[in-house]
């Protein structure tokens, strides 16, 4: 288990236990985490599981998937520490990570 | 107004499936879909990507799936009706009449929902003061190109669709392409000839900007971009367009009084009916517990919802279950010669 911080657009803090080898986006959709919609179930076809890291933590994450640059281009309002929540798996090296969620998702 | 036994809404695999099971069993349907071609999600969303959890087949792409049923459904002669939404329902009697965006108008006993995560539309500008420029000086897609002749054009996006009309409209106009970051996902041949282009001055480049601003009483004046970095720029221009890829939204489903969980239409297991008498949902628009949201999971969905229809299709006939080996009434309906 990894605890990861997932806020909301409107300052909620959800700070969730997940299960190792999930997903950041399958730990939100597993415990109702409203603001990840995740339309195509984690195949990087969408862009609606779309978070911002928090800067300390954008550098410490594996490199982007390829082809996730492509899909984030296509998220609600992305920035700089854009991620898809899909592409990063929980694991002990992100222990603490926190996310924030954008204003919407479509 | 069309008269149908089924009118399946979505044209992607499992509506394209549950349309050959209503032909099969002697029901006649058509298909509305909102996007401009077939295939649904499988097309627009993952063409090229291998799919390996169709039964029977290792692997196939999205495209290669939706071909194989095109081609599975060439005896029957579908009337599909693409770039329509369909927008309103109401209970006419024992039917249900229905009206598309484009106003075409059905009569049908059963309405199979097949949407998948809902009908496909343009990603918009998350900018609220662009909604009053909408269609009138900002566009997210392009319906007659003449408008912007001899016109400064600023066209966001780094896919192909931006790509392809950067490179269009900077024959007869003045192009701005801005992107968000310095890759463009384009096809390469269309990303070198827009470099090509601004080399020479025809596309003027601005990489790593956004829109952050838009001015203008009724039509657009100028707009406002901001860079990576926090800089700002500020210029005139006659036409923004926005190529962001496509979102997927439930739409008017919404509001046609259907038990809904989240995004999904929760329907029984034994009919795929919703709470709506006639109207089923199959493939990953429904739920029910245990759905999977699998494409062979919406083909055996969109089967059982077929011979359901039956019952209100032709009530004075009892549907008789058949396999297509050995009956020579499914082998007439395919066309297919008898032993």
């Amino acid at each position: 288990m990894t605890k990861i911080t997932y806020i909301e657009h409107n300052g909620k803090e959800h700070t969730i236990d997940v299960q190792n080898g999930l997903t950041v986006m399958e730990g939100a959709v597993q415990n109702d985490i409203p603001g990840i919609d995740a339309d195509c179930g984690g195949s990087m076809a969408c862009a609606t599981c779309h978070v911002y890291v928090k800067d300390e933590w954008y550098d410490k994450l594996d490199e982007k998937s390829e082809g996730e640059d492509d899909m984030i281009d296509q998220a609600y309002e992305p920035k700089k520490n854009s991620r898809l929540s899909c592409q990063i798996t929980v694991s002990d090296k992100i222990e603490g990570l926190i996310v924030h969620l954008p204003e919407k998702q479509v | 107004m069309i008269k149908t036994d089924a009118l399946i809404i979505g044209a992607g695999p499992t509506g394209l499936f549950t349309a050959h099971q209503l032909k099969i069993i002697g029901l006649d349907c058509q298909i509305v879909d909102n996007l401009d071609k077939i295939g649904g999600q499988c097309i627009e969303l993952y063409p090229d990507k291998p799919i390996y959890d169709i039964p029977a087949i290792p692997e196939c792409t999205g495209e290669e799936l939706t071909q194989n049923l095109i081609k599975q459904l060439e005896p029957f002669k579908i009337k599909f009706h693409l770039k329509e939404r369909v927008d309103e329902i109401k209970k006419d009697n024992n039917n249900w009449e229905v009206k598309t965006s484009n106003g075409t108008k059905f009569n049908t006993p059963n309405i199979i929902i097949a949407g998948g995560v809902g009908s496909f539309e343009p990603r918009k500008f998350p900018l609220k003061e662009c909604e009053k420029f909408e269609n009138k000086s900002i566009f997210y897609s392009v319906k007659n190109k003449k408008i912007f002749d001899d016109k400064t054009v600023t066209i966001f996006g780094g896919g192909d669709s931006a790509l392809d009309w950067a490179i269009e409209l900077s024959k007869n106009s003045k192009v701005n392409l801005v992107h968000r970051r310095d890759e463009f996902r384009g096809a390469n041949a269309t990303v070198d000839k827009v470099h090509e282009l601004a080399k020479l001055g025809k596309i003027n480049l601005l990489t790593k900007y956004q829109l952050s601003g838009a001015k203008g009483s009724s039509i657009l004046e100028s707009i406002e971009i901001t860079h990576e970095n926090k800089e700002v720029k500020t210029f005139k221009t006659d036409y923004v367009l926005g190529f962001f890829g496509l979102i997927m939204q439930l739409g008017p489903i919404a509001n046609w009084g259907l038990n809904l969980n989240k995004k999904t239409i929760e329907v029984d297991t034994e009919k795929f009916e919703t709470n709506q008498k006639g109207i089923y949902a199959v493939g990953d628009i429904c739920t029910y517990p245990g759905k999977l949201k699998l494409i062979l999971s919406g083909f055996h969905e969109g089967a059982l919802a077929a011979r359901a229809c039956f019952k209100l299709a032709k009530p004075n006939e009892k549907y008789r279950f058949e396999f297509t080996t050995s009956s020579k009434t499914i082998k007439d309906r395919l066309g297919v010669k008898s032993d």
